[in-house]
């Protein structure tokens, strides 16, 4: 074997490009590789970059190859390195830095720049594009420093943006040339939901307005619009559209129009060189979304490899916006015209909106608003141009009811070996196909961790599982649909209907006769079991302690060390000197390490050896304040009318009361209140679970505000003349939230998935509704009693939890 | 290792309540002494393979698997194996019954 391999050179490492060389790798291509990139990093998937922003994701975890696959495959890699030109003569291509890399063959997958508008003042400091990881960090970082933002155009990066920027804390208006939100993949209705969900979160909109100025000294501060009106920014996101980056190929002589041009095998003008991806243009086309350039990439894999391969003949794109809790598809033709069958149907109260067109009874187009379940299907369906029938009527338009019918798994079987079922990460439906039989997998997890499949954005999920149906038939139990966790498949909606209609009674019973995968589940899906009978059951349900978190078990946050915190209750913040002594002499008696003052107003007794527990809560005899668990901690007020020159109401008695009402018994996840005694809100009601703010004449009530990992102001819920209506509202938004929620998932995340209005709706305008919820929130409250004075009562399970038997 | 073994007496068998872990310390070993709902007792090492280490006893036991109580790390109780995608060992001792007293070897 003295064949000398060819010298394969990459322009750009980004996902079209690796992407082909990865497929160029287990196509067993035989290549000298040599890549270079102009950033620094290693290849990452830039469409999770919204999430980067938006802080749900880091930027480790959107690398998709690191350092070291370069370095297992004996791949070159040159980042921070600019190609600037193709020497056709000496098979060379030179790059910013002197360098002379000869090639056999090259690949020109350079990307796309932002558009920056040519506009007086574009060039100023603080204005950036919305395309690389150092955009990204430019974003981070003005987000810490200035207030106003502006976000140029409101198609798909311009509206991730904008709802990042929002996240991030920034006030942020998205101007729209069109009267319509991404008017080039949505219609009217659904552009006019999307507008009002974002508003609903927060981003602020100036639409039909045309930049033609950005004014300011060296730093931009506001924006000129051609009506004459303006609008301040001190930072400004373009996001108008995309740029193909052809200054490559261009200085190098090869043919360029919109983008590169290349032919139905992505070869470009000049011999040996191809072009991929968003900088390329083939009939006339240039792609702007993932999915078109794995599928180039497939086709110019293969022909580098000598395999058969058809043709690439341009893509049919679909688009999903990435935002949480905003749900948008749509794909090919979505604007009705008279030559049109229009499929609708639109839910205000659900905001759901649907759309299906067809043209001779095939369907060529579709837009889904808020429920995007049937993404992945009607993606196909539109891409085979299937013919619209009965069945398939059924299945996209089908109210989803639970049970689905019978899933269909004809489609995949129609498609072919070489179509992209995960467009995030370019695995065809072969590849899944491979890995089942040559595997014998049967999950998509497994599916996930060998192929990448579903990794990213998880839209892809419902083909993988018909391939799988597909290929393993009979023994494809059931979709590998997402349960609450790994040991079912089923929802908590699903859990909790079935321990009502079973009338299931212990966590060993549900997981029983549901068909839990491991027999006595794990640590996530027990104790949210065990919750859920609870709320259900409150006065029969006996709790299970081997089902409950280390803390909720021992009545005591552990520490890293093994030892535990204790915090006694201080209702609403307000202790006696008595208390405060008795504090101080168990703290000393029992060598504890520090107290602290906690968030929420009141004292944390920490590093309390694990056998001295019970003895510390017996000397302090005072209730447990709850810290370590899934209930209401504290309620944190401030002094109110009782001494507050500015006090309108007694916010300190409310508190108390509250606190003494509510606490011991069980929530969701952890449950904080505030109660204020004015306007002022010394006691931070923007940030807890219910904030209660008093004004002369009445209270304010918000609900979903958090502090934590996802920062949420409250929203307000409604205003409130006496107090016991507001104890009333108060009830019944916890048993609601009780009766509702996901085990772990915290107000702010219910009220946003649940939709304010809904929980208005159900709790304000219905009075029936209300008393019954705070009737049912009374009941439960019976059945509560001090955990700390029950285990000094019991004193085999104290022993058996505390006590350490030495030998 | 050839250490002579030591048999400790560690209690009656309704001394460990099902699922919930106990920490024993035998000799100069820390024990946390698990019984599953089988019946079967295993005795593990109460120290975390977790590079911030902690205990073990407090965990979640589900079958013969444990769940870390700070880390959530899952171990087979009969081998002591940390399981994937995380990696490690517990040091597992042998555990006897003579009648319903449960004895540990070490």
């Amino acid at each position: 074997m003295t064949t000398i391999r060819e010298k394969l050179v990459l322009v750009g490492n980004g996902m079209a490009g690796i992407g082909t060389i990865e497929q160029i790798l287990k196509l067993g291509g035989a290549y000298d590789i040599t890549v270079f990139g102009s950033e620094p990093h290693p290849n990452y998937n830039r469409i999770m970059l919204s999430y980067v922003l938006e802080g749900s994701k880091t930027l480790n975890d959107i690398i998709l190859n690191d350092w070291n696959w370069y370095e297992d495959n004996n791949i070159t890699l040159h980042t921070g390195t600019m190609v600037t030109r193709i020497d056709e003569g000496s098979k060379q291509v030179v790059t910013d830095s002197g360098m002379l890399v000869p090639y056999d063959k090259v690949i020109i997958a350079t990307g796309s720049n932002s558009f920056i508008l040519p506009v007086p003042g574009s060039d100023k400091e603080g204005v950036v594009g919305f395309r690389d990881i150092s955009d990204c960090d430019a974003m981070l970082a003005a987000a810490k420093q200035y207030n106003k933002a502006a976000v140029i155009g409101g198609g798909l990066l311009g509206l991730e943006a904008a709802k990042g920027l929002v996240n991030l804390g920034m006030d942020v208006t998205v101007v729209h040339l069109m009267e319509d939100l991404m008017e080039r993949q949505l219609d009217r209705n659904a552009s006019s939901m999307l507008q009002a969900e974002l508003e609903r979160q927060g981003v602020k909109f100036s639409m039909g307005k045309q930049t033609v100025e950005l004014s300011g000294e060296q730093r931009v501060s506001g924006l000129c619009f051609s009506d004459g009106s303006t609008l301040a920014a001190d930072f400004v996101v373009m996001a108008v559209g995309i740029k193909p980056n052809v200054t490559l190929a261009k200085d190098s002589g090869i043919s360029v129009n919109r983008g590169i041009v290349v032919d139905d095998y992505l070869q470009t003008s000049m011999q040996n060189i191809y072009s991929i991806g968003e900088c390329a243009e083939h009939r006339g086309m240039c792609y702007g979304l993932v999915a078109p350039l794995f599928e180039q990439g497939m086709v110019l894999a293969k022909h580098l490899c000598g395999s058969d391969t058809k043709p690439y003949e341009g893509s049919i794109v679909s688009t999903k916006l990435k935002i949480s809790g905003v749900d948008v598809f749509s794909a090919g033709e979505f604007l009705d015209s008279p030559e049109h069958t229009v499929i609708s149907s639109k839910d205000e109260w659900k905001r759901t909106y649907k759309k299906i067109l067809l043209k001779n009874n095939v369907i060529v187009g579709a837009v889904l608003f808020g429920d995007v379940t049937e993404s992945a299907n009607l993606q196909k369906l539109v891409k085979q141009g299937a013919v619209m029938t009965d069945e398939i009527y059924t299945e996209v338009m089908g109210t989803g009811c639970c049970g689905g019918g019978a899933k269909k798994s004809t489609s995949v079987e129609a498609m072919a070996d070489e179509e992209i079922v995960c467009g995030c990460n370019g695995v065809t439906k072969k590849a899944i196909v491979d890995a089942v039989t040559e595997h014998g997998f049967t999950t998509v997890d497994e599916i996930k961790a060998c192929t990448g499949a579903t990794r990213s954005c998880g839209g892809c999920k419902p083909v993988v599982e018909q391939i799988l149906q597909f290929v393993l038939g009979d023994s494809f139990q059931q979709a590998a649909k997402q349960g609450i966790c790994g040991c079912t498949t089923l929802s908590r909606d699903e859990i909790v209907a079935e321990i009502t209609a079973k009338g299931l009674k212990t966590t060993k019973e549900v997981m029983n006769v549901l068909g839990w995968k491991q027999e006595e589940g794990c640590s996530k899906c027990r104790p949210a079991i065990n919750y859920y009978l609870g709320m259900m059951n409150p006065d029969t349900y006996q709790d299970e302690k081997e089902s409950r978190f280390v803390n909720e078990r021992m009545g005591a946050n552990i520490q890293k060390d093994g030892t535990y915190t204790v915090i006694p209750r201080m209702y609403g913040g307000v202790t006696t000197p008595e208390d405060l002594k008795k504090i101080a002499d168990v703290s000393l008696k029992y060598d504890v390490k520090v107290v602290k003052v906690t968030g929420g107003q009141r004292l944390d007794l920490i590093g309390v050896k694990k056998e001295d527990l019970p003895k510390v809560w017996e000397e302090l005899d005072m209730p447990s304040g709850y810290g370590y668990a899934k209930s209401l901690r504290t309620v944190k007020t401030c002094v109110g009318s009782q001494f507050c020159r500015f006090g309108t109401q007694d916010s300190l008695g409310m508190g108390a009361l509250i606190e003494r009402k509510y606490e011991r018994l069980d929530f969701p996840a952890k449950f904080k209140i505030a109660v204020n005694g004015c306007p002022r809100n010394c006691a931070e009601s923007c940030t807890k679970d219910i904030g209660i703010v008093g004004n002369d004449g009445g209270w304010e009530v918000f609900i979903g505000g958090n502090g934590g990992i996802k920062p949420r102001i409250a929203d307000s819920f409604c205003k409130i003349k006496t107090d016991e209506e507001l104890i009333e509202v108060c009830s019944a938004v916890m048993q609601y939230y009780r009766e509702t929620g996901n085990y772990l998932e915290r107000t702010s995340e219910w009220v946003e998935r649940m939709g304010l209005e809904r929980i208005q709706m159900v709790i304000l305008n219905n009075e029936d509704n209300r008393k019954e919820l705070a009737a049912r929130i009374d009941f439960a409250l019976t059945q509560v009693t001090d955990p700390w004075k029950k285990m000094l009562n019991d004193s085999s399970t104290r022993a058996a939890l505390f006590e350490e038997t030495r030998v | 290792m050839n250490k002579t073994t030591q048999t400790y007496p560690i209690g009656s068998v309704q001394d460990f309540l099902l699922q919930i872990g106990r920490v024993v310390i035998a000799g100069n070993v820390e024990l946390a002494v698990f019984r599953t709902s089988d019946g079967a007792i295993y005795a593990l090492e109460n120290r975390s393979p977790h590079p911030k280490g902690g205990p073990l006893a407090e965990g979640i036991v589900s079958g013969h698997f444990l769940y870390d109580p700070l880390y959530d790390w899952k171990i087979d109780l009969r081998t002591g194996e940390v399981q994937a995608p995380d990696q490690g060992i517990v040091m597992t001792y042998p555990v006897s019954l003579v009648g319903d007293i449960v004895t540990v070897s070490l």
